[in-house]
């Protein structure tokens, strides 16, 4: 089961749908957040196990993996940033109360 | 005494054994992440998720990648998260309502997602792949500071970027005192 490339990819498969259905379904905007960040995991998972399995990939898959951790962090500390100051003008952090365009 | 490849006296491979442990952990605390109803907790499985995470990067054989798992993810983004949480929770907000109206269509969508990835990865021969193969982690440096140095840079770059962006975004407005935090 952990020798084969399938498993891995159905496993990163499942932690994208959890994060999908989180950043759809939750109500809170860092809750949003962490799902995101759960599917920047999934595919970085994707990455490295195909750089596992398949050896002209590997070295490469690794540097991926890298570059796209990196990215991730840079989008954590930006989105979070924004979060903080939308709460701080609309008091409340669930994404279904802003709606000061609706209107 | 080394052990050996098997699970004593059965034929159970320890890495399928450890696969199945760290898959059953980083399916069940995402799952707490995205349902709980009190967010830290919500938080705090999701370092428990990077965690077996970063195990299950180990027996891809990956130790760099799983090193910088548990360095940003759990060391930094971890942190940054739970900041935010407790900079954004009031007291009675852990509310009424985790989900929003439409959460079935989200479940339908996620399985949707679920299913189409699981049937496509199975039915696809993958050509080249072969068996776990250990990383060079000095090979994956050589390549970063080689073929991949513009994308490295502009990482560096995006980084720097990203801290004065979040820096300014959630810096306090210097009129906005304390006479509106009511």
């Amino acid at each position: 089961m952990s020798g084969s490339l399938d498993s891995y990819l159905v496993l990163s498969g499942l932690l994208f749908a959890i994060g999908t259905f989180g950043f759809l379904a939750r109500r809170n905007a860092i809750s949003m957040l962490m799902s995101i960040e759960l599917m920047l995991n999934a595919v970085n998972l994707t990455v490295v196990a195909f750089g596992a399995f398949v050896k002209p990939l590997q070295t490469h898959a690794a540097v991926i993996a890298l570059l796209v951790i990196a990215v991730a962090a840079a989008e954590a500390t930006v989105g979070l940033a924004i979060v903080i100051a939308i709460y701080r003008n609309r008091k409340t952090p669930l994404v279904d109360e802003y709606d000061s365009m609706s209107e | 005494m080394p052990i050996g490849d098997t699970v004593p006296l059965t034929a159970i491979r320890w890495d399928d054994v450890l696969f199945v442990v760290l898959a059953a952990m980083l399916l069940g605390s995402a799952l707490l992440v995205v349902t709980m109803r009190d967010i830290i907790r919500c938080g705090l499985a999701m370092i428990a998720a990077f965690a077996s995470l970063a195990g299950i990067y180990v027996l891809l054989g990956n130790p760099v990648i799983a090193a910088t798992q548990v360095l940003v993810y759990i060391g930094a983004i971890s942190v940054l998260v739970l900041f935010a949480i407790m900079l954004t929770q009031t007291k009675n907000a852990p509310a009424r309502l985790v989900f929003q109206t439409q959460a079935w269509a989200a479940a339908l969508a996620a399985v949707v997602i679920a299913a189409v990835i699981a049937i496509s990865v199975t039915a696809t021969t993958w050509p080249s792949a072969g068996a776990v193969a250990w990383t060079d982690t000095t090979r994956v440096a050589e390549l970063l500071f080689s073929d991949y140095l513009l994308p490295f840079e502009v990482v560096s770059v995006l980084l720097t970027a990203a801290v004065v962006g979040g820096v300014l975004l959630a810096r306090r407005e210097p009129d906005d005192g304390e006479e509106d935090r009511s």
